[in-house]
């Protein structure tokens, strides 16, 4: 996946669309900050996110943190291979340590997210 | 924020990619490559720990005993040479300012080592209660290193490189002058992970050299997120979670490293106090939690609805695979097997009372 493609939530989400649905995981720089990644939980197949709600939980050997929707839509897959081997998320999070697959709702984009280089330029001035 | 100290590491552990963290003051790696595996390697090989932010401090005169008798919980005048004691300076309230360990080198000679985020308190403390004492006590923690070498093969790993004293031939909580590459050291046969190995102090440059060494061996460089949960798992406490300013060592289960028998100390007449008042105080215990959602600090501890406590450390740990924390509790929920709940960010997650340490090395 070309992480060129790839736009961002400010809360470290990426989220690649093809066809109307939104593939959504977290960034590296989020993985690294957060540790090897120890139990995940994610939302219920169906359900309905709006930007911002929190559907998850990702916890790491040194914290705990919300995993927040940064789409509109529903969920029509979720990664439980992640779920099982929280590994996948430290060793690969743009491809198998994906996290949810969102039908994107009529109308909704993501043009309100970070783009790679809005998103670099956040993450220099958090590291 | 103050600038954050530099170990005479800090660059080595930045060429290795560690992910750096302020810790105590200091900028500290948490982990090179990953926690779980780093902890892994001290549990079945052997681990490097930079712990040059900890405080290093020496008490050296005719009335360096009497110093460290008014200063510390345990007994300096009942340890022999080489002897290491852990114990704590406590406040007049008998609460834990510092958990330390002292070691003995004469009845004029001490060596101590207290809490990077402590030590500007300790030495506050020593200028205030040296009073009358011929003592002279040096910070020594600017210009020595030191460094924890932990595992089943930490011994052996480190063979040769330390000359003047066998380092195998230790008993635990014993320590040695020696010679590290040359350098005048200092090695002990303690550590704060559960297993063997050994802790030395060495001037900076002989630290850096030292640490190469072992990498050329196989030793795992280990940050600071393993450290903590491998003493999670072996029940050590860590000053700031399960010690605090409010928190009485004999309601920590940490009565054996206070000597109120030996006579006075500062904090004796609270603990004394502590020890005859039969009102029931939180103690603290361990806990098991059901599947891998960790209970962090400050979580709620129920019994049928009931808040009875409070999680001080928590953590998924790799060696068990399993949830734990020590927690304080109300003393009639503490007998082992007893079934709780612990309130994981508003979910109730069954947990049971475990004896602690959750770990324990065979011998």
């Amino acid at each position: 996946m070309g992480l060129s493609n790839l736009r961002y939530a400010k809360s470290h989400e990426w989220v690649s669309v093809t066809d109307g649905v939104a593939t959504v995981g977290i960034s590296r720089f989020a993985v690294d900050q957060l540790t090897d990644v120890t139990y995940l939980e994610l939302p219920k197949v169906g359900k309905t996110v709006a930007i911002g709600d929190e559907v998850g939980v990702i916890e790491s050997v040194k914290s705990t943190s919300s995993f927040y929707s940064p789409v509109a839509g529903e969920v029509i897959a979720v990664n439980d291979a992640a779920v099982q081997d929280t590994g996948l998320l430290n060793e690969d999070p743009y491809e198998k340590g994906w996290l949810m697959k969102v039908k994107l709702a009529a109308g909704a984009g993501i043009d309100h997210l970070l783009d790679q280089s809005q998103y670099d330029a956040q993450i220099a001035s958090e590291a | 924020m103050p600038e954050l100290r530099r170990t005479p590491l800090h660059a080595w552990h930045v060429a290795r990619k560690a992910r750096m963290v302020p810790f105590g003051g200091w900028d500290m790696p948490v982990q090179y490559t990953s926690i779980l595996e780093e902890h892994k390697a001290v549990r079945t090989a052997a681990g490097l720990f930079d712990i040059s932010h900890m405080g290093r401090l020496t008490v050296e005169g005719t009335d360096a005993t009497r110093f460290v008798d008014r200063m510390f919980t345990n007994d300096p005048a009942g340890m022999k040479s080489g002897q290491v004691r852990y114990g704590f300076v406590l406040n007049a309230a008998g609460c834990t300012l510092d958990d330390i360990l002292v070691t003995k080198w004469s009845p004029e000679a001490f060596e101590i080592v207290v809490n990077a985020g402590n030590r500007g308190k300790i030495v506050a403390w020593i200028d205030q209660h040296k009073t009358d004492c011929d003592v002279v006590i040096t910070d020594r923690t600017f210009d020595l290193g030191m460094l924890a070498v932990q595992g089943p093969q930490a011994i052996a790993l480190a063979e040769g490189l330390i000359a003047g004293v066998a380092v195998g031939g230790l008993k635990y909580y014993h320590a040695s002058p020696a010679e590290c590459l040359g350098a005048e050291a200092v090695v002990s046969r303690t550590g704060y992970t559960g297993e063997d190995g050994f802790e030395i102090i060495a001037p900076n440059a002989a630290i850096v050299s030292l640490a190469d060494v072992l990498l050329q061996r196989g030793v795992v460089p280990c940050g600071l997120g393993c450290r903590d949960t491998l003493r999670l798992e072996a029940a050590m406490p860590l000053y700031g979670h399960e010690l605090t300013e409010a928190t009485n060592p004999i309601h920590a289960g940490l009565g054996w490293a206070v000597k109120p028998e030996k006579g006075n100390f500062l904090g004796r007449e609270a603990i004394l106090a502590a020890l005859a008042d039969p009102t029931p105080r939180p103690v603290r215990v361990g806990l098991t939690l059901t599947g891998k959602r960790a209970a962090r600090e400050g979580a709620n501890v129920l019994v049928n609805g009931t808040v009875i406590g409070t999680v001080t450390s928590g953590s998924y740990t790799p060696w068990l695979d399993r949830s734990i924390a020590m927690a304080y509790i109300q003393p009639h929920h503490t007998a082992i097997g007893t079934e709780l709940t612990v309130d994981v960010r508003g979910t109730a997650i069954p947990a049971t009372v475990t004896a602690l340490p959750f770990y324990k090395r065979a011998k």
